[in-house]
């Protein structure tokens, strides 16, 4: 199999997850090349052709423009796959490639197989395998599902656009500062769905102070304004790999899970026992979150 | 103006699934259905810019599948949405991202809507495909993942949520497509008064078959629960001997509570 990776570049630089990418091309086997919209000063360690575009012309973000340099480079190269990361980059701009190429799109692959790739599904706690049924195949891969493979210097070729925008990028808006550095807590107690309410909050800020830990919270619960937003583990608020790490009622969306999943020790409290954070907790507490916590708390504070 | 959104029926996500008789999907009985989370922030997006922009907007929702999918209509309607069209497909689940995109887009087709909301993935299936699909057999420009939107004169302003929690701002002319994120607003719950509004409401029924689809790009072959990493120690039963298990547990492997 042939593949053609797509690497990541933002705010002028590379990004660690293209070699996620590589890990992914290395179980499909046989050669691959890359693209990339980057710069020459910050070449990703890929041994392979890689078809480089200026983002300083490019732009960072500009869809039109990064699909029709993939659509040439897949008529030079003529790979069987096309590999995107599952990411804001890669689920925005792996469809209008599929739908350029006429090729199957293939989302957030975790695994591949032989002739197909399993996927996740069902908010992450249920899988399937999918076939391709067109000659050529697009996928995206979860992060962290592919080891990263850096290795050599790759043989550059430039290419260049010839199109014009549809869109226009006014660049970025930095993440709100960290109020609470979560990084550094030895015991995180997370806040989840599952707690109900906002008026359960106390009660899980309760367990964090009996353990000597910070609070923590879900997207979700962050999202409902029951938890300021730097308390927000995962990929779009703080990594953190604490000695403890508590999940109240929080079912493990992947972008939770990649936020925590290398903490020491994970406790997870839930009613359900095959929801997803199940995967990465030491010790599943099957149970109301709100019975649950009390008890321990109290039992703690003797 | 014309504003339509999609909108998608899923389970509740902690329901127990199993495979249908295909082995392919999940099988969908004992199950309870909702109305995708992520579309839910595309329908109250919609009707805040029909309400901003003084109620002129007409907000269409559509949505496809068997009978039961009535409901989420029904839903969006009760939200504010004008009125709704029922795609009638009892085998939706078969149909891949691509195929489910040209049914959307051959309805949309010449309709002359302003601007098209999705969610920015279902929480069944999750392809993340599905709008972005539509926008380019549209050939409309299409912004994914917002937390943030404005509408001012025919310009569309974005704020898309990337990682680590930065945001990039993105501006396209409408016609366009927006694909919408967790944060971008809170849905309102509908009041008892608009649901009873809704009640009168159009749900015009097109079936599957009067918009042309397209072959399937894509073929599944199972649907199973991931392998267990194995591990983890599962803990049931009364709640304070729980509790003591679990401090027993912490001060034997890890260093928190000496």
């Amino acid at each position: 199999m042939k593949t053609l990776l797509i690497g990541e570049y933002r705010e002028g630089k590379l990004l660690n997850s293209t070699y996620e990418l590589a890990g992914c091309a290395g179980e499909l086997g046989d050669t691959a090349a890359m693209f990339l919209v980057g710069d020459e000063q910050e070449l990703p360690a890929f041994d392979g052709m890689l078809y480089l575009a200026s983002a300083a012309a490019c732009g960072e973000y500009n869809p039109e423009v990064h699909k029709q340099l993939i659509i040439e480079t897949v008529e030079k190269e003529n790979p069987d796959i096309v590999v995107f990361l599952h990411s804001s980059y890669g689920w925005d701009l792996a469809p209008r490639v599929a739908a350029g190429l006429g090729a199957a799109q293939i989302s957030e692959v975790v695994a591949v197989q032989d002739g197909g790739f399993e996927v996740t599904c069902c908010n992450g706690k249920m899988r399937r395998s999918i076939k391709s049924a067109t000659q050529r195949t697009v996928i995206t891969i979860q992060a962290g599902a592919f080891q990263g493979v850096q290795a050599g210097t790759p043989q550059v070729v430039t290419v260049a656009a010839q199109v014009k925008n549809v869109m226009e990028f006014d660049g970025y808006e930095p993440a709100e500062e960290k109020g609470v550095d979560l990084a550094k807590a030895e015991v995180i107690v997370s806040a989840g769905r599952g707690i109900g309410k906002k008026d359960n909050v106390p009660v899980i800020a309760a367990l964090a102070k009996a353990l000597g830990g910070e609070l923590g919270a879900s997207r979700p619960v962050v999202d409902a304004e029951w938890v300021a937003h730097d308390h927000q583990v995962g990929t779009t608020g703080q990594t953190v790999a604490p000695k403890l790490y508590v999940a109240c009622g929080i079912s493990g969306a992947i972008q939770h899970l990649a936020g925590m999943k290398k903490s020491d020790f994970v406790v997870a409290i839930n009613k359900d026992k095959d929801a997803p954070i199940g995967e990465v907790a030491d010790v599943l507490v099957v149970a109301d979150v709100m019975q649950f916590v009390p008890a321990l708390t109290a039992k703690l504070q003797k | 103006m014309k504003l339509l959104v999609c909108i998608k029926q899923v389970p509740d996500m902690e329901s127990r699934f199993k495979p249908d008789a295909s082995g392919t999907w999940y099988a969908d009985t004992d199950l309870a259905f909702r109305m995708n989370e992520y579309d839910e922030y595309a329908v109250e997006q919609a009707v805040r810019l029909k309400e901003q922009l003084g109620d002129a907007p007409e907000v269409v929702a559509l949505s496809i599948g068997p009978d039961r999918v009535v409901e989420p209509i029904k839903k969006a309607l009760a939200m504010g949405c004008d009125r709704a069209v029922h795609i009638q497909d009892p085998a939706v689940q078969l149909k891949d991202p691509w195929q489910i995109a040209s049914i959307i887009a051959a309805y949309a087709r010449n309709q002359g809507f302003d601007l098209i909301f999705t969610g920015m993935q279902s929480q069944d299936r999750g392809s993340a495909q599905v709008g972005v699909m539509v926008a380019e057999q549209l050939g409309l420009p299409c912004a994914t993942t917002l937390v943030g939107l404005t509408f001012d004169n025919g310009t569309v302003i974005a704020r898309r949520e990337l990682e680590g929690g930065v945001k990039g701002i993105v501006r396209m002319k409408s016609p366009a497509l927006v694909t919408c994120q967790l944060g971008l607003n809170i849905p309102r719950y509908p009041t008892l008064p608009n649901i009873m509004k809704a009640k009168k409401k159009e749900i015009a029924t097109v079936g599957v078959n009067e918009l042309q689809s397209s072959e399937a790009r894509s073929i599944p072959v199972s649907f199973h629960a991931p392998a267990k990493k194995g591990g983890g120690l599962v803990l049931e039963g009364d709640v304070n001997e729980l509790a003591d298990k679990v401090i027993g547990i912490l001060k034997e492997k890890t260093a928190v509570l000496r």
